[in-house]
């Protein structure tokens, strides 16, 4: 039923039951598929919220535009290869495949734990060159999102731990199908973040 | 892949086998609810006895005050801060919320127990980071609960020092807590509800929470972010929100930065916040109204869309905290509109309360006179709404004692009548217990007719336009001394209010002890929660077999049917629709 | 039942309480006589609405209370009469909100003739500044700003030369002549309000705001700050006086323009020194005091801080109540320094005058006395208790603590500072409550005391 015709109803004329036995659910999804969505809509106001303050930040007229380390570029290419390997382990689990999938999320969870170091390093490299986070509104913003961005990172790493030890283990690929898939999710929507915040600071 | 598992399943993953995972690490959502609950009580206490800290010295300066300027600023800032964030927001989300969800939905538990466990623990810590910061030098924050810098982070303010971090740390935790507990509580609604009950079945209670948890999850997130940031600029240096600023002579390292974006960013928090107050409690006083009137909610349908509609208009009108700010005064323009279309849904819900009880069958109980009473105090604080929103009139009486008289009377007389009328109607059902109906209208009579004393004549204040969080008035030319005895009558008015909850307590551990055994559904009413096989409810809530929901959730006095109710799980057709001609097939 | 009948008693004693309360706007002293009549309008719509819908609520409760064999009527809906509602309320909120627009727009569009002046706001004091001859302020920068520059003008910016510098927080408007307040903060923000004027606007460090009206009306009005700027926001005061066009000239024509502050010649301190001859017979040689005469050391303080009180003695501002005998004596000498040039050399001597030390007389507890020095007074004195310039405040390290346990308990009578001039007092009137009892007073000062 669509989301007008349930609003536009009226519950008090009589309906005849359904059959089954199935609860009532606005999606044909795993709760756990919802409410990660859910917190990635949630994680997506947040950003969308510094984007904005930084958008106004610099217009304020003491900006001074940060070049962007190349260290960044490769950064990328670790959570873009991150990505790829949690989509192959996802459709391998889906395969059945446990040995691929197994291997595959693994690998993906070494890259992104090297993307996590690759920032830390640009970070380095910044405070090296003189610029730290209260050196001008550019790099205050510049270790803000980066930092808001590795938390999450860092939030989805704990998760992918919890999993990895479960396929390290002898874990029966069933039970873990479903952590793959939100690992899946939340790493394509890390790097979809990452790309979108990497585009808002080099263009500045 | 619709939700199964718990339903499924003979004996539940989580079930408690000691003390200590039955009430304290506890993962049913009754528990928690009665942790988030008291919890947010007993801090809510704190902040009721800075309140009349307050009032004591607005009322007797020389007589009977008991704090310096410092203090008061700093009573000011954690009374609103507790009040609205760390009492209500956690009592009727994380306390009601976690109570009703699951049974008025008729599932056995939030859809991840854990993690709502996890959000109360949470919850407390964040409670206990604030309240820690009265124990630190300096003591906490004195910037006002708006918190805006530059003052909330200089030195001209009390707890600069210590308080502020503590205050944005707590916030912060607090944020983590609500996220994981908004997010249960929208999946459970979405994804777990019995069979046969549609949204629209829903009662209102739910879709109230629902609504008021959806604002939270995207609203807490400009708090969380301008929190990060300020505390930034406090602890690392960075200018976000501070410009070139001088303090005591000297210029202070900041440049550039705008105050003004953290107010847009404050308000893109603070104004939702207000209908994640105000929604779960239009939700319950709908159920209340319509079980005690014995008479379907009036318009259910628009009683769900003005719900909606308020909760997606309560993120186009924060600007109209901001008339005064120096933000770009073309802005007013745009929010004095949007803000004054929000009165349209809001009155209506209103006129359709009123409806409700028009040609109902109105037992006037206590948990009915604390919805009556809400329906006047909201009307009240409703119509000055229009007053401040109204962006020209906003002028005049901004910053003065109209707009604390205003917001009290919306925001905290309003909700706190509705958690009354909910703590009284749902008691029996989260006990077992009735409580007592004598002591219960004392408390009313007091509580309500107490809290229009102090708000109504505190309006007056501000037509004279006496400035608020001002620790003296002093001298001036405009405030005729008899303001003094204005200030004097509100303040008695307060204390008196503030002694008469302790028949609330009184009433409670009581009735706990002694009432009068309530049975499984003593008020008649049709959702739910009241068809429990056991009451309190167990674990798991619905026994062997979910319940199945064959009619909405307001089927009472349906002409020809024996009894003047009807729960949601009776089956059949008994010929209402006859009245109306579209009966589906 | 009852609650009924409560309905329609608040509802009735909502409309006595309004009647017959003598609560209400100060009258209005500007051109927004607009502003008022859509708040008149507004109470009006929505006092109706209150009344009409409490009593249908106080009757619906009265008529349909529960009564055996009753049975209420099954009507999920009535979408006509929900939609027809809607509809009226919707009439009557844009019936208040149009008005409130067109005001609104008048309000944001400055006259082109209204003469500008700036609103400087500072933790917790008010000073204005005048565009001069040629009609156009001096730019600003927070870093010009210094104790010989307190309004941070621009040095090198010629439109700020011949800018009219007022520093004490009483400012004058002519009347019937619009004016644009330019409103800028040094620190916090702040919001510049006069409720006779009815608008008011926050000012904010970093940027200028603006408000614009026409002053109808003589008189002398509060200048109040109304957005919370610190421990010192509700003392914030200053004053505004609309005055006749000759009198608000020769007004400005006595204030100093930035050229003419920043020219001033430095004082003369051996001038200084030979008027001090008088003082030094009571308040000793090198302005140690003496408390067998009553006389506090002066040695220690400011020179602007001397200055000003000798001035306030001269014009009555202290030592004028009837309570205050020692200041009367103050008072009476104060007389001798003939001129302004006199008072600021004297001043000057006594600053440069090496600090004594003085005996301690009082002891209480330190601690408590650091607690509550620390939470409301070290605002403005500063933690190490030197005062300063920016907040127009006083040393207080080294002083006799006799005088200031004096002082504090004048300030808590209102013996001193309750001179409506006296715009620095006033703060202290209030801010000496945070010493609640003579106890928590004697526990400030050998706090003070211990930091010699």
């Amino acid at each position: 039923m669509s989301i007008y015709k349930e609003l536009s109803s009226k519950p008090w004329e009589y309906r005849a039951p359904t059959e089954g036995t199935a609860l009532e659910s606005a999606f044909d999804l795993a709760p756990e598929k919802v409410a990660l969505r859910l917190f990635m809509v949630v994680a997506g106001v947040i950003f969308s919220l510094v984007g904005v303050t930084y958008y106004v930040r610099l217009d304020l007229g003491d900006w001074v535009p940060l070049s962007d380390p190349g260290l960044l570029w490769w950064n990328t290419g670790l959570l873009v290869v991150g990505s790829v390997c949690l989509q192959i382990s996802r459709n391998a689990a889906f395969a059945d495949n446990r040995a691929k999938a197994r291997s595959m999320f693994i690998l993906s969870g070494l890259f992104s734990a090297a993307f996590v170091t690759g920032q830390w390093f640009v970070w380095q490299q910044l405070t090296a060159a003189g610029l730290g986070v209260n050196t001008n509104p550019a790099s205050a913003f510049f270790f803000l999102l980066t930092g808001l961005h590795l938390v999450h990172v860092l939030g989805g790493l704990w998760v992918w731990s919890k999993t990895a030890f479960r396929l390290l283990g002898k874990a029966d690929l069933a039970t873990v199908k479903l952590s793959i898939e939100l690992c899946t999710s939340y790493w394509h929507f890390l790097l979809v973040l990452w790309v979108l915040l990497f585009a808002a600071l080099a263009n500045t | 892949m619709a939700y199964v598992p718990i339903a499924d399943q003979a004996q539940e993953l989580h079930d408690p086998h000691s003390f200590i995972t039955k009430y304290v690490w506890s993962q049913d959502h009754k528990v928690i609810a009665i942790q988030y609950g008291g919890t947010a009580i007993m801090v809510g206490l704190v902040a009721l006895c800075l309140s009349v800290a307050m009032r004591l010295q607005l009322g007797f300066p020389d007589s009977f005050s008991l704090i310096d300027p410092s203090s008061y600023y700093q009573a000011v800032t954690m009374h609103g801060m507790i009040m609205v964030v760390y009492l209500l927001t956690a009592l009727f989300l994380g306390g009601f919320g976690n109570y009703l969800i699951p049974l008025m939905c008729g599932t056995r538990d939030m859809v991840f127990p854990f993690l709502n466990m996890l959000s109360f623990w949470v919850y407390l810590l964040s409670v206990l980071i604030l309240l820690s910061s009265f124990f630190v030098t300096g003591g906490p924050t004195g910037a006002g609960w708006t918190l805006y810098p530059p003052q909330a982070i200089t030195g001209g303010t009390p707890g600069s020092d210590g308080g502020i971090f503590l205050m944005l740390v707590s916030l912060g935790v607090f944020i983590i807590a609500f996220t994981m507990g908004g997010l249960n509580y929208v999946t459970t609604i979405f994804q777990a509800r019995a069979k046969g009950m549609t949204m629209m079945r829903l009662p209102l209670s739910v879709w109230g929470i629902l609504v008021a948890t959806v604002l939270g999850l995207f609203a807490f997130p400009a708090l969380l972010v301008s929190a990060i940031m300020m505390t930034f600029d406090l602890k690392l240096g960075t200018s976000f929100f501070m410009p070139a600023i001088m303090a005591a002579g000297e210029q202070l390292d900041y440049n550039g930065g705008s105050p003004i974006l953290f107010q847009h960013l404050f308000w893109f928090f603070g104004h939702p916040e207000v209908y994640i107050v105000a929604l779960p409690a239009f939700g319950l006083v709908s159920d209340v109204l319509s079980t005690h009137a014995r008479k379907n909610i009036f318009g259910y349908r628009m009683m769900v869309w003005a719900i909606v509609a308020i909760g997606g208009l309560s993120f186009i009108v924060w600007a109209h905290h901001m008339y005064v700010s120096g933000m770009n005064p073309y802005f007013g323009f745009f929010f004095a509109t949007t803000t004054l279309i929000i009165a349209v849904p809001t009155a209506l819900k209103v006129y359709n309360w009123v409806l409700t009880l028009w040609e109902g069958d109105i037992r006037l109980n206590t948990p009915m006179l604390f919805a009556i009473g809400f329906i006047f105090t909201f009307i009240h604080g409703g119509l000055t709404g229009l007053f401040l929103g109204n962006v020209v009139i906003d002028l005049p009486l901004s910053d003065t004692y109209f707009v604390v008289a205003h917001f009290h009377m919306v925001m905290g007389v309003s909700p706190v009548l509705v958690v009354f009328a909910a703590l009284y109607h749902w008691y029996p059902k989260i006990t077992g217990k009735m409580m007592n109906e004598t002591l219960g209208k004392l408390h009313f009579w007091c509580t309500f007719l107490g809290t229009y004393a102090i708000y109504l004549p505190m309006h007056y204040l501000g037509f004279l336009g006496v400035p608020r969080r001002y620790y003296a008035i002093g001298s001036t030319d405009f405030i005729p001394a008899s303001a003094q005895t204005l200030n004097e009558n509100i303040t008695i008015a307060a204390i008196f209010v503030a002694l008469a909850q302790i028949l609330f307590f009184i009433n409670v551990f009581w009735s706990l002890r002694s009432g009068k055994p309530a049975g499984g559904n003593p008020w008649g009413a049709t959702t739910l929660e009241w068809q429990t096989p056991d009451t309190p409810p167990k674990h798991g809530n619905w026994g062997e077999k979910l319940p199945v929901v064959h009619r909405w959730a307001y089927d009472y006095s349906v002409p020809g049917y024996k009894d003047d109710f009807i729960p949601q799980t009776v089956a059949g057709d008994f010929g209402v629709s006859d009245d109306h001609d579209s009966k589906e097939s | 039942m009852a609650i009924a009948v409560v309905l329609v008693l608040l509802v009735l004693g909502s409309l006595v309480f309004h009647f017959a309360s003598p609560w209400w706007f100060t009258p209005i002293a500007s051109n927004w006589g607009s502003i008022d009549f859509t708040i008149n309008l507004t109470f009006w719509v929505t006092g109706a609405v209150f009344v009409a819908v409490n009593l249908f609520l106080a009757y619906s409760v009265y008529r349909y209370r529960h009564k055996e064999g009753q049975k209420a009527v099954y009507e999920p809906e009535n979408a006509k009469l929900e939609v027809g509602l809607s509809v009226i309320t919707a009439i009557g909120v844009v019936a208040m909100l149009a008005p409130g627009l067109f005001v609104w727009a008048t309000f944001v569009t400055v006259p082109d003739e209204a003469a500008e002046f700036e609103v400087v706001g500072q933790q917790w004091q008010w000073s204005f500044r005048y565009p001069g001859e040629d009609g156009v302020l001096g730019t600003v920068d927070t870093q010009y700003i210094s104790e010989a520059n307190p309004f941070g003008v621009n040095p090198d910016d010629p439109n700020g030369q011949d800018d009219v510098l007022v520093k004490d927080p009483v400012m004058y408007v002519p009347i019937d002549k619009p004016v644009k307040a330019l409103l800028r903060s040094k620190d916090v923000l702040h919001n510049y309000t006069v409720p006779q004027f009815r608008v008011k606007m926050d000012m904010v460090p970093g940027m200028v705001t603006y408000l614009w009206f026409t002053p109808t009306l003589l008189g002398e009005y509060d200048i109040l700050c109304e957005e919370l700027c610190g421990i010192g926001h509700h003392v914030m005061r200053g004053k505004i006086v609309v005055a006749e066009q000759a009198e608000y000239d020769a007004w400005i024509d006595a204030q100093p323009t930035f050229a003419q502050t920043q020219a001033m010649a430095s004082a003369d301190v051996s001038a200084g020194q030979q008027s001090f001859a008088v003082c030094a017979s009571c308040h000793g040689q090198s302005g140690e005091g003496n408390q067998a005469m009553n006389a506090p050391k002066l040695n220690g303080l400011q020179s602007w801080y001397i200055e000003r009180q000798i001035k306030y003695y001269q014009s009555g501002v202290r030592g004028a109540h009837e309570d205050d005998q020692y200041g009367a004596q103050m008072a009476a000498m104060a007389g001798m320094l003939t001129s302004p040039e006199a008072i600021r050399n004297v001043s000057a001597y006594i600053a440069q005058l090496p600090a004594t030390e003085s005996a301690t007389t009082i002891s209480g507890d330190i601690r408590n006395g650091e607690r509550i020095y620390n939470a409301n007074c070290a605002a403005c004195h500063g933690k190490d208790g030197a005062g300063s310039w920016a907040t127009d405040a006083p040393n207080l390290i080294g002083m006799n603590d006799w005088y200031a346990a004096t002082q504090l308990r004048n300030f808590k009578a209102g013996i001193r500072g309750a001179h409506p001039d006296d715009a620095y007092g006033e703060q202290m009137v209030s801010m000496a409550t945070a010493m609640r009892n003579e106890q928590q007073l004697a526990d400030v000062l050998s706090y003070l005391n211990s930091l010699q």
